[in-house]
């Protein structure tokens, strides 16, 4: 089953199955309200599965709303003890290898991995 | 009178520099219609500054060099509209501006917008908070924190200083009882 958010210039697809949540476009919303949506799907992700993976490397542009909204994330599945966090970047894409290793410092078991 | 936290450099325009000058009234349409508009000035910033990094196909560090600086110069064009779209007292008559800079081994960003006296006061505590922290421990404490809303100015402050090596510097320009004129400079190497 699939679930998907769609919005101006970025869409995400909750592939049940195969446990994964994956970013793509540019995700540039006016602030954390706006992001609701996403962190909901995210939740319902997180809840149903203890290995999620959040495919990040088609995302080219992320401001820092999402930024934050992603760190917040990362810092429930933490808290929560019992799930494991991968994420996969893109090395071709800038603020990647610049921002995704904090999800490391929030997480220390967070998996990152760059394709 | 004007107050400055590190310092905002004057530009010499007669010297050989590329600028660029963007200017927006935001009362003339509403924010959520303008703001797709930080993307597209972001982008369209940062798309003219890779013209003064051509490509060498001999040289593959030449495509990395103009990806990492159309990247930066995307990401903190976008940041600055953002915060002056979100802060601009609309009630000021008042344009929001931003400048980029482009030096031989510098980008600068100056942007510039007003906003309320209620708002300059909490962003100078801001600022002076920033100025006392470690800027990536900040980072951690405020997410951890819960600290990061919809008010806030500061993840994407954060991020340009610790994921962009970015230098920032303000100053704030009374303009009448209202409000001030608040102008951030935000300085990359490239």
């Amino acid at each position: 089953m699939q679930q998907q958010l769609t919005g101006e210039g970025y869409e995400i697809e909750y592939d049940t199955a195969a446990e994964r949540v994956v970013f793509k476009g540019a995700l540039r919303l006016g602030g954390l309200p706006e992001y609701a949506p996403i962190v909901e799907l995210l939740n319902t992700a997180l809840l149903a599965h203890t290995t999620l993976t959040l495919d990040l490397s088609q995302l080219e542009f992320l401001n820092s709303s999402g930024i934050a909204t992603l760190s917040k994330f990362v810092i429930t599945a933490r808290n929560r003890g019992d799930r494991t966090l991968h994420v996969i970047g893109a090395a071709s894409i800038p603020w990647q290898g610049k921002s995704l290793k904090n999800l490391q410092r929030l997480m220390p078991t967070l998996e990152l991995t760059f394709c | 009178m004007s107050e400055s936290y590190g310092l905002i450099k004057t530009v010499n325009l007669n010297s050989k520099l590329e600028s660029l000058k963007l200017s927006f009234w935001p009362g003339l349409i509403p924010l959520k219609q303008r703001w797709r508009n930080n993307g597209l000035s972001a982008d369209f910033l940062a798309d003219y500054v890779t013209t003064f990094f051509p490509l060498d196909d001999s040289d593959p560090r030449t495509q990395q060099r103009q990806i990492e600086i159309r990247g930066a110069v995307s990401y903190i064009a976008n940041e600055l509209l953002e915060n002056a779209m979100k802060f601009h007292a609309a009630d000021v008559a008042q344009p929001i501006s931003m400048v980029l800079y482009l030096h031989r081994e510098t980008v600068l960003f100056q942007e510039t917008n007003a906003i309320t006296n209620a708002d300059a006061h909490r962003f100078r505590q801001y600022i002076t908070l920033l100025q006392s922290s470690e800027p990536s421990e900040l980072y951690i404490q405020q997410l951890e924190s819960n600290a990061v809303s919809e008010n806030s100015a500061g993840m994407g402050i954060l991020t340009m200083i610790n994921d962009y090596a970015a230098e920032l510097a303000w100053r704030f320009d009374p303009i009448d009882d209202e409000g001030c004129l608040v102008t951030t400079q935000v300085e990359i190497k490239i």
